[in-house]
């Protein structure tokens, strides 16, 4: 939670104008890039594991088309006993597996577009609020600070509590319009700190529109803080989702990890001692969410020299 | 020191008035009818009778007005405390419900809140620059700050409760006990406490740790520390002046996580059914009671705003510059 709190309060470095120049220097700052990221622990372990969870989330569903909906077996099984259920049966007999590998799938697209989302109402925001200045940066930061101390969850509870029939997509289209206070907040500021700098001003002396020179000037020389603060947005975005889920406003009629704590909770799995109906989700949580916050402090050394470890 | 606190107050009115706003628009403007799935929650009644509890609802929560009078009607009743009656609670005010509820979350908030930020802070700033602690602490704390409430939750209260029987595995105090000024009642009220408690010092703990063992790299690499070090200050003070910088981000990350910490509050309570402010949710979601809903929901407003404000104010005590600041700008 605390990685969300860094990016707001820590001075990120800047990239070096090298980065947005074509050709030559570019190919050097990729192969730069390229020479640190392989050195770095942090981000090769984390890659790692996104790709095996990428992996049970995309193929999972394929290679074992068992639908996480419908009895696939005995109840309650041990994940040891029936080679056909190797994670188990859950109360009612279905299949703990294809419930996480569905689950996983439907925790990637909520990342992936509640994030999404989220980045960019907060970049157009922050970019414009940052640009411009005066008073329409004092109207949209007012706009920020006041959404910034709503909790999201709260809304989304209200939100979501009223509709019958609930989706993976409209939940993360919620979340996208709900997380987005503290990166328009982060990346107006580092707009703020790049609107002076001199090769801005040529740019807008040589008559390039207001949206030309963020779209053209700007936004690539935060492009790797930009891109952070979408790391940072996916994994919350995930835990906003588990935590709605939980409470009883998950996807109806499709699987989700928080709607499989969900349902052990409801279905006392605690009190039947169905440990493996519970475990799985919150441990395919971690992984995910935990792998996104390592690559992102891994990333974040490899793009600044200034926290590199030679 | 007025401007500053002007301004501060001034957009939590703001804030306020926006999310009673939102509380208001979301149920007359989300697509379907809530007055519909009321009636229909009465079964095996006649259509006319189902017209005239239509009537009698759409009457009772003044639906039928013009959209500026509902408005208006919204206010007042805020104002004057009236969140509406539960469905859930069988015609309890709301806001009495809510009250009840209250304590025990803010018995589970206040404590983890404050512990684990200070034992946050205290064993980050000790991780860094010590290898072997720092090797220990950063991967527990990126594991805990990913891991999700109801799940820290759920396995203390398997391992812990149901196994070990440590613990009692839920509610908030015995079901064989009445809410008495014993001893008896309050060895049990604790006892009950416990893993909530721990679940919710445990997730916020790692994600402070990692903040302030970032923090406090960032400050020893500092100007300033560097300055100190070439002086000959010994590494205790310089230490001592990086944590004191390194302290004020932390603060400020209280303020922003608040909502978090909300939301992880309600869902450990409902692994626990833990009498609070989250099981309400639970039990309002169950029984599709919106007014319970929308109640809990300002309620939480109102209490992330009030703690906003403190924060506020033990920014400027904690932070000699905000003060002098004031100063200079009124002089």
């Amino acid at each position: 939670m605390t990685a969300a709190t860094d990016a707001t309060t820590k001075p990120s470095p800047v990239v070096d104008d090298a980065a947005k120049v074509p050709t030559a220097p570019a190919r050097r700052a990729r192969g730069e890039f390229l020479f640190f990221a392989l050195r770095s622990k942090k981000f090769l372990i984390s890659v790692a594991i996104l790709l095996v969870l990428m992996c049970v989330a995309i193929l999972g569903p394929i290679i074992d088309p068992t639908n996480p909906l419908a009895q696939a077996g005995l109840p309650m099984r041990h994940p040891t006993l029936d080679p056909g259920n190797w994670f188990g049966t859950t109360y009612f007999g279905e299949d703990v597996f294809a419930q996480f590998a569905n689950g996983l799938r439907a925790s990637f697209f909520v990342g992936l577009l509640g994030g999404g989302l989220g980045a960019a109402i907060g970049m157009i925001i922050g970019f414009v609020a940052g640009y411009r200045g005066g008073w329409i940066d004092e109207i949209l930061n007012m706009v920020t600070n006041v959404f910034l101390v709503i909790p999201t969850l709260a809304v989304l509870l209200v939100i979501t509590s009223y509709l019958q029939a609930r989706g993976v997509m409209f939940e993360a289209i919620f979340i996208g319009f709900t997380s987005w206070p503290w990166a328009a907040r982060a990346i107006r500021a580092q707009t703020f700190s790049l609107r002076s700098r001199d090769f801005i001003d040529l740019a807008k002396l040589s008559g390039r529109s207001g949206w030309k020179v963020i779209v053209f000037e700007i936004a690539p020389n935060m492009s790797s803080y930009l891109f952070l603060t979408y790391i940072l947005l996916f994994g919350g975005a995930i835990l906003i989702a588990a935590s709605l889920d939980f409470i009883g406003l998950g996807p109806t009629g499709g699987m989700s990890l928080g709607l499989m704590m969900y349902n052990a909770v409801t279905w006392a799995a605690l009190q039947l001692g169905i440990w493996w109906w519970f475990i799985p989700p919150g441990i395919g949580i971690i992984a995910l969410v935990g792998a996104l916050y390592v690559m992102n402090v891994g990333l974040d050394e490899i793009f600044s020299p200034k926290l590199r470890e030679l | 020191m007025r401007r500053y606190f002007g301004r501060k107050l001034f957009t939590y009115l703001i804030t306020f008035f926006v999310a009673a706003t939102i509380d208001w628009m979301i149920p007359r403007f989300m697509p379907g009818d809530p007055v519909a799935g009321l009636v229909s929650q009465t079964n095996g009644i006649s259509p006319t009778a189902a017209q005239a509890l239509a009537d009698y609802y759409y009457k009772l929560f003044g639906l039928k007005e013009s959209l500026p009078a509902q408005y208006l009607n919204f206010w007042n009743s805020l104002l004057h405390g009236n969140l509406g009656l539960s469905v859930y609670g069988h015609g309890t005010p709301v806001t009495d419900m809510i009250m009840a509820a209250v304590p025990y979350t803010l018995a589970l908030l206040i404590p983890a809140i404050l512990l684990s930020w200070w034992a946050g802070n205290t064993f980050g700033a000790l991780a860094a620059r010590r290898k072997w602690l720092d090797n220990t602490v950063l991967p527990v704390g990126y594991i805990l700050t990913a891991t999700p409430y109801m799940w820290l939750a759920l396995v203390l209260s398997f391992v812990l409760a149901f196994s070990l029987r440590l613990f009692p595995l839920s509610g908030g105090y015995g079901f064989n006990l009445e809410p008495t000024l014993t001893w008896l009642f309050f060895t049990d009220l604790v006892a009950h406490w416990v893993l909530p408690f721990l679940s919710l010092f445990l997730v916020m703990f790692g994600g402070w740790a990692i903040g302030m063992r970032n923090m406090i790299i960032y400050e020893l690499e500092s100007d300033y520390s560097r300055y100190l070090e070439t002086l000959g200050a010994p590494q205790s003070l310089v230490r001592k002046y990086a944590f004191r910088n390194a302290m004020l981000p932390q603060i400020t990350g209280l303020a922003l996580q608040l909502g978090v910490i909300v939301a992880g509050a309600l869902v450990t309570e409902i692994v626990f059914s833990y009498p609070g402010v989250g099981h309400l949710v639970f039990a309002a979601i169950q029984s599709e009671d919106y007014f319970l809903l929308q109640g809990i929901f300002m309620f939480i407003i109102i209490g992330v705003l009030l703690a906003n404000f403190i924060v506020d104010i033990v920014y400027v005590i904690v932070d000699p510059r905000t003060r002098v600041a004031m100063r200079g700008g009124t002089a």
